[in-house]
């Protein structure tokens, strides 16, 4: 069962392996944080992708959907019909 | 007979025993290479392909071999071993970064071309009688060798000490570009970069907006006009230069500016340097007071492209769908004020600051500077 936390140990894995101390809350803007370059959100999206067993269009492709952890979960409940666990 | 239809051959993945030499190296310790090899991957060389090996023998008897015929520089990233050559080809096209379709197998042995085509039905395959033919094959005749073209073996041998230099860097990954000392020059094409820029079109998928592919005339023709802008960038770093590795082509009038081209080669997808061409057209527009759209045309392998768009401040504003995806058009309108900046790591040198600096500079010591060189 995939959940959210696995969305933000891969940020913190990958984008915020370059900053010192720096946690994360759920409701930071991961691409004003630091580091998230086109090919990071690419890997995002794609993580998420795999993850979830989803498939996101051309037209869901907006960094407001992926620029925060809650916004991820809450395009992933809208996409999946049901609450994502933490 | 080797097909002359095909998509154009990147790289050309040889097997050894019975193909490249005669006779089983394993088996007998002497083989012979046929005859006219060491011309054939010279020629091929030097048109830009790339070449590799997938041979089931011992790597340091093979590497032994090859080296003692002066010919294993010519190989990137070879695979002998005795494992599939399935999965050798697949790591082949993973360390080059090229499509399975750009790749043509050389094989003795029927078993070994079924095996890697029932795996990657897109490789094409070829026997080995037929090695004799590949000079003439027109998937392998690149319609223009440009500098970048016959560089291109060294350029892959440089971002191979780049990959390495990266695994054994201890620090976080910015460290490691800012070690690079990585220079982006964006530079209005010039005459001479024509050819380089029609084999751009041809050559990158990935992060290429439209597909579309270009002739020398038409681009020359922007070139020329008035009503459009052609930039060319060109990237170096401590290890070399990457070569002539972005395009972008903007059709200008008074209220707004269209991107009708945008590429970037796949070598420097790791680089951090993707959005850059993109920042520096976005804040021109903004300079310039106008609304800055762009193309977009869907293909199966551009949706990088797409993301780099989406994520840099580009919202859909028109779409055409087409009878096939290739005939869908999207239009995107860029909000300007989200113009991604330059990475520290980066020095960016741009049209003018180029054009005063060649104005600055007396001529004599013009063929010092990195930038703009032929």
């Amino acid at each position: 069962m995939a959940t959210i936390s696995s969305v933000r140990k891969f940020i913190q894995g990958n984008v915020l392996a370059q900053k010192q101390n720096v946690t994360l809350s759920d409701d930071d803007d991961i691409f004003r944080l630091g580091f998230v370059n086109s090919m990071m959100a690419l890997k995002l999206v794609t993580f998420i992708e795999k993850e979830f067993n989803i498939k996101v269009a051309d037209d869901e492709l907006d960094i407001s959907t992926f620029s925060t952890i809650s916004q991820i979960r809450q395009f992933l409940q809208r996409k999946l019909g049901n609450p994502i666990e933490s | 007979m080797t097909q002359a239809t095909g998509k154009d051959v990147k790289c050309v993945v040889w097997d050894l025993d019975g193909t490249l030499w005669d006779g089983v190296l394993t088996e007998s310790g002497t083989v012979a290479l046929k005859p006219e090899i060491p011309t054939i991957l010279r020629t091929l060389d030097e048109r830009g392909i790339l070449l590799s090996i997938a041979s089931k023998n011992n790597f340091e008897d093979a590497a032994a071999k090859l080296r003692e015929e002066g010919l294993w520089d010519y190989f990137l990233y070879p695979e002998i071993h005795w494992g599939a050559k399935s999965e050798s080809i697949a790591r082949i096209r993973q360390n080059l970064n090229i499509g399975a379709d750009s790749i043509l197998f050389i094989d003795d042995d029927p078993f070994e071309r079924d095996e890697v085509a029932t795996t990657h039905t897109e490789v094409q395959c070829a026997a080995a009688e037929t090695y004799g033919e590949l000079v003439a094959d027109r998937r392998l005749i690149p319609r223009f060798i440009t500098s970048d073209s016959a560089r291109r073996r060294q350029m892959y041998v440089e971002d191979d000490q780049r990959k390495r230099a990266e695994e054994t860097f201890t620090g976080p990954n910015e460290a490691f570009l800012e070690s690079l000392g990585m220079r982006f020059a964006i530079s209005r094409a010039g005459e001479h970069d024509l050819e380089r820029a029609v084999e751009l079109t041809v050559r990158t998928n990935q992060l290429n907006a439209t597909g579309k592919t270009y002739s020398y005339e038409e681009l020359d023709a922007f070139r020329r006009s008035d009503r459009h802008a052609l930039y060319m960038c060109e990237l170096t770093d401590v290890y070399g230069s990457y070569g002539k590795i972005g395009l972008a082509l903007v059709e200008k009038n008074e209220t707004t500016w269209h991107l009708r081209l945008l590429l970037m080669s796949c070598r420097v997808m790791s680089r951090g340097v993707g959005t850059v061409l993109l920042g520096f057209i976005m804040r021109e527009a903004a300079r310039a007071g106008v609304r800055l759209l762009a193309d977009f045309v869907p293909t199966d392998r551009n949706r990088a492209m797409l993301v780099a768009f989406k994520f840099n401040g580009f919202r859909d504003t028109d779409t055409r769908d087409g009878s096939a995806p290739s005939d869908t058009l999207k239009i995107l309108e860029a909000d300007l004020s989200r113009a991604p900046p330059f990475p520290d790591y980066l020095v960016v040198t741009t049209p003018s600051q180029i054009e005063e600096e060649a104005a600055r500079t007396p001529v004599k010591s013009r063929q010092d500077r990195q930038v703009n060189q032929p």
